[in-house]
């Protein structure tokens, strides 16, 4: 049954049939800032995922948990691997060097990745566009990896997450119907028999929370950013009022 | 243009509300521009507590640790540098550590000093900022010496406990910093005891 | 100082070593400007302002800002993250940029609406025309100094032009740059320029502008002199004084401005990678290329006329061209008259085709070219250039046919319709239908 569901949702991604890598639709991450536990899940997630490669370095663990609502022991306990403290910045255990010489390049600092990707759309195109790539690994044997992937196309990252998520397979098609072309795309995933460890909704709530986890990350500030804008306004609105009526009154003079 | 029907009243009214009101906004507009010159997290990370392991510190050994930039100074005592201290209250300005700014409650004791062996202090004299020399063996400044410290700077003297002998430029004692002892061989320099309640 | 009020006391004590109450008097308290300013004459007013704003959150930026190749990126995120309140300061001085610009072309347009750099109003033009020279400059220098990927290579391409100079090309992009390619020596002589050099010279270059402002006068939106008709006290009958008249005036203009900008800033400061660019929150590669680099928005349509110029040189010479035609407007233009008011159909068809032309331009130059986009440019160039040709045409053979200009100024298109509301309101039925005529 969640074979089938995961089939024809995957099928019914409008934007993945058909997908070449431009004009591939990206799916809706639905981000929300003010979802702490989505946050917290996310913090958890990316450390246990993404932190043995990808850094965070303009982010400190102390700051992440005093806007997270997580307590410095918890952070310590839960968050904080090796000997980093509760004010350094969330870097990656894995040294630079050592990665160009394993991977080829060291891999991005994802602190700013949403902002980098937003297109923009503000936050929402980035968080969009990660939670499309974490969502669109396929197995494709020509790779280095064993995967690839619908929105960067040959990405040298492997699909961390596939003991969760599972490996999808492609769905090819022949350019323009001609059966004897050589180019061929992928017009959708469908997930195997047996699948991953996380049932369809439960790897997309997954991938969400990251997705939201990094869209705070990007600009920790923006809900208190936004949050100030309002009486800011309010105040700008009252002395405009005033200094209208002053204006005003000074112009009678004018005739 | 001439003022004829204005209403002067109402003119210096708004003028006045506007003044008041504008005057706010400027004050509110000040506060990011004020607030920028704090320290930034980064110099609050950086003058957090420190945390010392003291297990290999042998006694009449000195050595220094960073806090906010400041050298700070943690050495042990022999017992014959703790008997010397009582013996020097009179050459003292402030034998007693009266002065309450330079050091916390907890050390307002003859050794200045939680545990009497260990001496926890700021190492900048008090006279002009310079960094006084350990200077432990009797004699060694001068022939009544019984071990202190001694700045070059100015000749400001010191005993062992970090108090300073009358006569010097120097006014008030070493500064102790806030500490406390989480174990038995370690020390956290930067702030008080707050877990525990023994602050 | 005026000669029937000497100032007593410590202003008094002041004015006997310092003009002070004659600078007042002269820019502000007694400087008579025409009483008909319309919604255009804000912005020269809020230029200045944007400008203090500009100095002050740059001055606090460079407090934290490190002008290295090393540590430019991580020390913006810095004070975007570690700094108190250094997110709104960056956030003010980014956007702040972008109102530069915004407030300075519509100030400019209103020279052209109305004719303001005519005699005798040349020099005041060529001033402003100066400054906005040195603005491009000061915000092309400003843009490296995040050190994103957009900030490395757009300063690589733009100083790359340099090199399209005949003979000594090669040789001045090195010295401008201080080395073979953008790097951190290029950097750090963008950092002396953008945060000394150049806010320097606007400022002098402002007071400057103000001054020459204040010895010509004001023009106005009928474009006529108001000093022809003064009353016994040698006063322009329609003049009022710049204090407290334009400045309660501007006030307002100030704080409708911050409302828009305080949105800008506080909703959306990036304003969809308009203001700052996704690609610029990544850091500088030397090594990797954008997919496409385009300038911010306010250089887009000089970047347009450059690249849709099949030729390096000849782009360059273009995009000089197209802004040193500005330079040469108040002797392009020989019309009767100034303001868009009373001028010919021509004009006016004319002006709306040269703006509509730039909004296209400055389309087409965020966007990656294609064919068929370079060919839409190209008809845009030349209409933007065909502007100039046609004014001068226009007015050098008095091919326009003005309308008559009023003696005094007059109130505007929709001035009388609130007025209507202003009457039906008080419940006034006092019909004024002159309000303009001498008193």
């Amino acid at each position: 049954m969640r074979k089938l569901a995961c089939l024809l949702a995957m099928m019914l991604l409008p934007g993945l049939v058909g997908a070449a890598e431009e004009n591939l639709r990206l799916m809706n991450a639905q981000t929300d800032l003010s979802d702490k536990a989505s946050l917290q899940r996310g913090a958890k997630y990316f450390v246990n995922y993404c932190l043995g490669c990808h850094s965070l370095k303009y982010l400190r663990y102390q700051r992440l948990g005093q806007d997270l609502d997580i307590p410095d022991e918890l952070v310590e306990k839960y968050l904080i691997w090796g000997d980093s403290k509760i004010s350094s910045p969330i870097t990656s255990a894995m040294r630079e060097k050592d990665a160009n010489g394993w991977l080829g390049a060291a891999p991005l600092d994802l602190t700013l990745v949403i902002r980098r990707r937003s297109g923009g759309l503000d936050v929402d195109g980035g968080a969009d566009w990660l939670f499309t790539y974490l969502n669109t690994f396929y197995r494709d044997d020509k790779t280095a990896t064993g995967v690839n992937n619908l929105v960067i196309p040959n990405a040298s990252m492997p699909h961390v997450l596939w003991r969760l998520q599972g490996i999808p397979e492609p769905v090819y098609q022949r350019a323009d119907g001609d059966e004897s072309s050589k180019q061929r795309k992928v017009v959708g995933l469908k997930m195997p028999d047996g699948g991953g460890a996380l049932s369809k909704a439960e790897y997309q709530r997954m991938t969400r929370d990251i997705v939201n986890f990094l869209a705070y990350a990007s600009e920790p500030i923006q809900t208190t950013r936004k949050a100030l804008g309002l009486p800011v306004l309010l105040f700008l609105i009252v002395f405009l009022a005033i200094i209208y009526l002053l204006k005003q009154e000074y112009w009678k003079d004018v005739h | 243009m001439k003022p004829e029907g204005a209403d002067l009243r109402r003119r210096r009214l708004l003028t006045g509300a506007a003044g008041v009101v504008g005057g706010v906004g400027v004050a509110y507009a000040a506060v990011p521009f004020i607030g920028y010159w704090q320290p930034s997290v980064q110099a609050e990370a950086a003058a957090a507590p420190v945390e010392v392991d003291i297990s290999k510190l042998e006694p009449g050994q000195k050595i220094d640790v960073d806090w906010r930039g400041k050298p700070i100074w943690i050495f042990r005592r022999t017992q014959q540098e703790l008997d010397t201290l009582p013996k020097l209250n009179d050459l003292l300005r402030d034998p007693h550590s009266e002065i309450i700014t330079q050091q916390p409650p907890y050390c307002q004791n003859l050794p200045r000093s939680i545990k009497p062996e260990y001496g926890v202090m700021v190492g900048i004299c008090t006279h002009l900022g310079c960094i006084p020399l350990y200077q432990p063996k009797p004699g060694s400044v001068d022939d009544e010496w019984l071990g202190g410290f001694f700045c070059p700077c100015h000749g400001s003297k010191y005993d062992l406990a970090g108090r300073v002998y009358k006569g010097v430029p120097a006014p008030l004692n070493l500064a102790v910093p806030p500490y406390w002892y989480p174990s038995e061989s370690r020390i956290v320099i930067g702030e008080h005891q707050e877990k525990g309640g023994a602050s | 100082m005026s000669d029937d009020a000497k100032t007593r006391g410590l202003l008094g004590w002041i004015d006997a070593r310092f003009p002070f109450t004659k600078l007042w008097e002269d820019h502000a308290a007694k400087y008579y400007a025409p009483k008909n300013f319309n919604f255009w004459y804000y912005f020269g007013s809020l230029a200045i302002f944007v400008l203090v704003l500009q100095l002050l959150t740059g001055i606090w930026l460079t407090m934290y800002y490190k002008p290295s190749a090393a540590q430019a990126f991580a020390s913006v995120e810095y004070i975007m993250r570690d700094v108190h309140w250094g997110w709104l300061i960056r956030y003010l001085h980014s956007t702040g940029a972008s109102a530069f610009f915004v407030v300075i072309y519509l100030h400019m347009f209103r020279g052209l609406l109305y004719g303001s750099y005519r005699k005798p109003r040349e020099l005041l033009w060529l001033i402003g025309m100066a400054i906005y020279a040195i603005l491009m400059a000061e915000a092309f220098f400003g843009y490296l100094l995040p050190w994103g990927q957009m900030s490395y290579w757009g300063a690589q391409v733009i100083t790359s032009l340099f090199g399209a100079v005949p003979g000594i090309g090669e040789k001045l992009m090195i010295w401008i740059r201080g080395d073979y390619t953008v790097s951190d020596v290029t950097l750090n002589r963008f950092f002396a320029l953008h945060v000394a050099a150049m806010p320097l010279l606007l400022v002098l270059l402002v007071a400057v502008h103000l001054m020459a402002l204040h010895e010509v006068g004001s023009n106005n939106p009928d474009g006529i002199d108001i000093k022809r008709h003064k009353d016994t006290n040698g006063i322009p009958l329609d003049g009022i004084p710049f204090h407290p008249y334009y400045t309660v005036k501007d006030m307002v203009g100030v704080v409708v401005f911050l409302i828009v900008f305080v949105l800008v800033v506080f909703y959306s400061p990036t304003m969809l990678g308009l203001f700052l660019e996704p690609e610029n929150f990544e850091p500088a590669n030397p090594l990797k290329t954008p997919e496409h680099i385009a300038p911010v928005w306010y250089f887009t349509p000089f970047y347009s006329i450059l690249r849709c110029v099949p030729d390096k040189l000849w782009g360059v010479v273009a995009l000089a061209a197209s802004i040193f035609m500005l330079f040469l407007l108040p002797w392009l233009d020989r019309g009767k008259v100034r303001s868009v008011r009373y001028r010919g159909r021509g004009f006016k068809i004319a002006l709306a085709v040269f703006v509509i032309a730039v909004l296209i331009l400055g389309h087409l130059g965020a966007n990656p070219p294609s064919p068929g986009r370079n060919l839409v440019a190209r008809i845009c160039a030349v209409l933007y250039f065909g502007y100039f040709v046609f004014l001068w045409i226009y007015t050098f053979f008095d091919l326009e046919k003005t309308k008559p200009e009023p003696e005094r100024v007059t109130n505007g298109s929709f001035k009388w319709l609130w007025e209507w509301i202003q009457q039906q309101r008080l419940g006034k039925t006092k019909p004024e239908p002159e309000r303009v005529s001498p008193k």
